[in-house]
């Protein structure tokens, strides 16, 4: 994988990992102050939908998925899927800082563990070549860049 | 069984949808400008791709099969599960779409899964 192509990898990844995970947080944001769902009827469904349209941090949460859509798609049309999976799961790492941080949520230890897990598993994937299936440490030095900057994040 | 169907759909919708839309943009090749007139011209070319249809459909599927699933089954147990779609995606991209995966890659995906399971019990 040539320099450049590299810089283009990651420089999408992190788009991905932050509207994906800003868009969970929004979307939770916007669903929690329509409330919880009490019973399943059609009527209770209709409330539900116009609740969740006419709300602001859900339109918000859209847009910031539909972002994650297009870097998702544009980082596919040279990477490896089975690098940009994994990679992106970096988001579920930043799912509970965020939650902390935005929503003040309580994130227990268990969870952090997951974090940790999910850490090592991007920077393992992370040691591998973005493009042409994988086929060694291509991308050297800078490799460890997503995984690193989310972990540190995570750990801050 | 209603359960174990559901949690299939949503594993390979997610996935499937996933390795569609990865080969619709395979077929398109690479974006080489980022400029905003390149990046539309490339999005409308993406909406002519029948893959790029196929894997949106699959996501709806798997989208919607998971919010069904949800209004019988525990969060705590669909999200952990629906982690094995990364297992799915995994395989899904050495036998359907060809990359090679060495085993530093299946060690990475496997803790990641793993990782995603965890972070969604607790």
């Amino acid at each position: 994988m040539t320099r450049n192509l590299q810089w283009k990898t990651y420089g999408l990844l992190a788009p991905i990992v932050l509207f994906a995970s800003t868009g969970n947080v929004l979307l939770g944001k916007g669903m929690k102050q329509i409330g919880e769902i009490r019973e399943w009827s059609p009527a209770a469904f209709g409330s539900l939908f116009l609740g969740a349209f006419s709300n602001g941090w859900v339109w918000l949460g859209i847009g910031s998925l539909l972002l994650f859509l297009v870097s998702f798609m544009v980082v596919l049309s040279w990477a490896d899927y089975s690098f940009v999976m994994p990679v992106s799961a970096a988001s579920y790492a930043l799912v509970p800082l965020m939650s902390r941080w935005l929503l003040s949520e309580r994130v227990s230890s268990t969870r952090w563990a997951g974090v940790a897990l999910i850490c090592a598993g991007v920077a393992l994937v992370t040691r591998t070549s973005a493009t042409g299936g994988a086929t060694g440490r291509a991308t050297g030095g800078t490799s460890g860049g997503t995984g690193g900057v989310a972990c540190g994040e995570v750990v801050s | 069984m209603r359960t174990a169907l559901f949690l299939t759909l949503v594993v390979l919708g997610t996935s499937g949808g996933e390795l569609s839309v990865s080969r619709a943009m395979k077929q398109l090749g690479e974006l080489q400008h980022f400029s905003p007139r390149s990046l539309v011209n490339f999005l409308g070319r993406a909406l002519r791709v029948k893959w790029f249809w196929t894997g949106i459909a699959l996501l709806a599927l798997g989208f919607f099969s998971l919010l069904a699933l949800l209004t019988w089954a525990d969060v705590s147990f669909v999200i952990p599960a629906a982690a094995a779609s990364y297992v799915a995606g995994a395989l899904g991209a050495k036998f359907l779409l060809g990359e090679r995966l060495t085993p530093l890659r299946w060690a990475g995906i496997v803790l990641v899964a793993a990782g995603v399971a965890v972070v969604s019990i607790s």
